[in-house]
């Protein structure tokens, strides 16, 4: 077979692929088709490495046996490590696996970058459009893998999950970024057949490599100011990064396939990390300068918000949820942490046994990914049609008897409604200080992410539980079994 | 290479295939966001096959350990992206086994 049509065949193989891709996605629309679509995806992926490891045995000159060895050894190794963590990792722990994914993708895109340049540097191939998708391939492709390694390790708690200031901030940031864009200048202007400056092949690799190594650092000292609470926004950000890196090596591959592929996905995080800022009511800026608030856990006074604490018991708590009609639970971050869900469940399921409507309001950022408390809830077997968005549950509120809050703090804070002062203002929140009666599951009366006072806590209607979330529910549940 | 797209035709495709990016997912709602991001995920795990075309090319150590690694990393992020995303998205079901009771799912 000729290169010509081998070529021909690769690149339609890749229309097929792109179109999977796009139907994938599309079918993640339903709880329903999600699982579909995702293999529908993966079939394309498939068939796109297969057609791709054929057409490079086939080619005129076939492959070297190094490259044979390279590809087989590489995809077993990577495929096996990838394949055993996947099927080992706790839903809780998802967050940090799916950056760590998502770091391996940055960093295979950056490489191949980096020696794409390598091959053509010095040849007429190495025009300016190709010096300038080299050059974003690795920054974008570098700042991901460095920035989501650090991220997965905050999530995993191997580095500290608090704001860590980076010595000299904004400077040591600043100072980074003028090294990558001089390097960057260096490249493009010494590009193509009529260079504006002539270097030699050594000077223009190193000055890449100088690009690289900004970015790689650029990426932790990005990464590292942040606060756990924050890491929805910061891993959507990188997966979208991830998705442009290889859109890049696609232009400098000149692959469609990897164009589209990474394209789409650049689109999906851009769009999630939009909704995941304006679910947290603040600016992207904003949140990459970091450091915001007071830190976890300082003690609130509650005096100090006018109002008085009211503690209630497990046994008051469990007979006011035995006796309602309508239960609404508000589980968050503290859920998560604690590995409540379960236990949250069979307290659902108890409560539904003696015919009460249960469900669940699920703020767009709780948990530590969009979306990580339906995965981990739905891992606890509740049904998806009782996992209820923000503003769809927001109407029940005033109907509801009872609102359990388990581990929620700021995305209840009524605050965000009524006081401009408030660093939280206008972030939208769930609408719990509307139930006829509440009661809130919390160690203490520690202070939210944000480092603000919670006017929920001090809301007449509301009882606070202190315990742990998971020994609370699971004291709750004994409790109302025994009534 | 005869059938190379020229660099405003790959312009236009990366151009369009954001849009289509965008379309597609502003719809899924934020029940799936997690399985949602990492399938997407999973799709940039095609830098793989760039992996595997710069091994086809590669000719001297530095570029074989370069391949490499990009092949290992490339193949990490497709094969865990996609079964990981599976293994989520199993977990969505609209009612437990049983009506109300999984009791017999859980002994």
């Amino acid at each position: 077979m000729s290169d010509e049509t081998l070529n021909t065949i690769v690149i339609l193989v890749g229309a097929l692929a792109a179109s999977a891709f796009v139907i994938g996605l599309h079918y993640m629309n339903s709880p329903a088709t999600a699982r579909t679509g995702n293999r529908i995806s993966a079939a394309g992926m498939a068939v796109a490495v297969v057609v791709t490891f054929l057409s490079l045995l086939l080619r005129e000159g076939g492959i070297s046996t190094e490259g044979l060895i390279i590809i087989v050894a590489g995809f077993l190794i990577g495929g096996a490590v990838g394949l055993f963590m996947a099927l080992r990792v706790a839903m809780t722990a998802m967050p940090q696996l799916v950056s760590l994914f998502n770091a391996v993708g940055g960093g295979a895109a950056a490489i191949v970058a980096l020696f794409d340049y390598g091959h053509v540097v010095g040849t007429p191939e190495e025009k300016i459009s190709t010096a300038i998708f080299v050059v974003l391939g690795v920054v974008i492709g570098s700042i991901t893998f460095a920035g989501s390694l650090i991220a997965s390790g905050k999530l995993q708690g191997l580095i500290s999950g608090k704001p860590i200031r980076v010595p000299g901030g904004t400077l040591t940031t600043a100072i980074l970024g003028i090294v990558a864009l001089i390097g960057t200048l260096l490249l493009v202007l010494s590009a193509g057949e009529a260079p504006v400056l002539a270097l030699g092949n050594e000077v223009k690799i190193l000055a890449l490599l100088v690009v690289f190594a900004a970015s790689l650092t650029f990426g932790v000292t990005m990464v590292l100011p942040i606060g756990g609470a924050d890491m929805p926004v910061v891993i959507s950000l990188l997966n979208s990064f991830t998705g442009t890196a290889a859109a890049m090596s696609g232009f400098v591959l000149e692959s469609p396939l990897l164009i589209i592929a990474g394209a789409l996905v650049g689109a999906a995080g851009g769009i999630l990390t939009k909704l995941m800022a304006d679910a947290m009511n603040r600016s992207l800026l904003n949140l990459m300068i970091g450091g915001f608030g007071g830190a976890e856990g300082t003690q609130a006074d509650p005096a100090a918000t006018g109002g008085t604490v009211r503690e209630v018991g497990v046994d008051d708590a469990a007979i006011q949820l035995a006796y309602a009609q309508n239960v609404i639970i508000v589980p968050g971050y503290g859920l998560a942490v604690a590995q409540a869900q379960h236990a949250c469940r069979e307290l659902g399921d108890v409560l539904e046994d003696r015919g009460i409507n249960v469900s669940y309001a699920i703020h767009p950022v709780a948990g530590r990914m969009p979306g990580h408390m339906n995965v981990l809830l739905a891992e606890a077997n509740v049904p998806y049609p009782q996992l209820k968005e923000m503003d769809d549950i927001n109407p029940e509120f005033p109907r509801c008897d009872v609102a359990l809050v388990i581990g929620a703090n700021d995305v209840t804070n009524p605050v965000a409604r009524t006081d401009k002062s408030s660093p939280i203002y206008g972030m939208p929140i769930l609408d719990v200080d509307e139930a006829r009666s509440i009661i809130v599951i919390k160690r203490s009366m520690g202070r939210g992410y944000a480092g603000i006072d919670n006017s929920l806590y001090t809301n007449p209607k509301t009882g606070m539980l202190f315990a742990d979330a998971k020994a609370g529910l699971e004291n709750l549940l004994a409790a109302v079994k025994a009534l | 290479m005869s059938a190379e797209i020229s660099l405003l035709a790959s312009l236009l495709i990366f151009v369009l295939a954001i849009l289509v990016g965008f379309e597609v997912i502003s719809k899924v709602p934020a029940t799936l966001h997690t399985p949602l991001m990492s399938g997407a995920n999973s799709i940039h795990g095609i830098v793989l096959i760039g992996a595997m075309i710069i091994a086809g090319i590669a000719d001297e150590p530095i570029g074989y350990i370069l391949a490499f690694i990009g092949v290992v990393f490339g193949a990490m992020n497709v094969v865990g992206g996609y079964v990981v995303t599976d293994r989520m998205l199993q977990m969505f079901r609209k009612r437990p086994s049983a009506p109300k009771s999984d009791a017999g799912k859980r002994a």
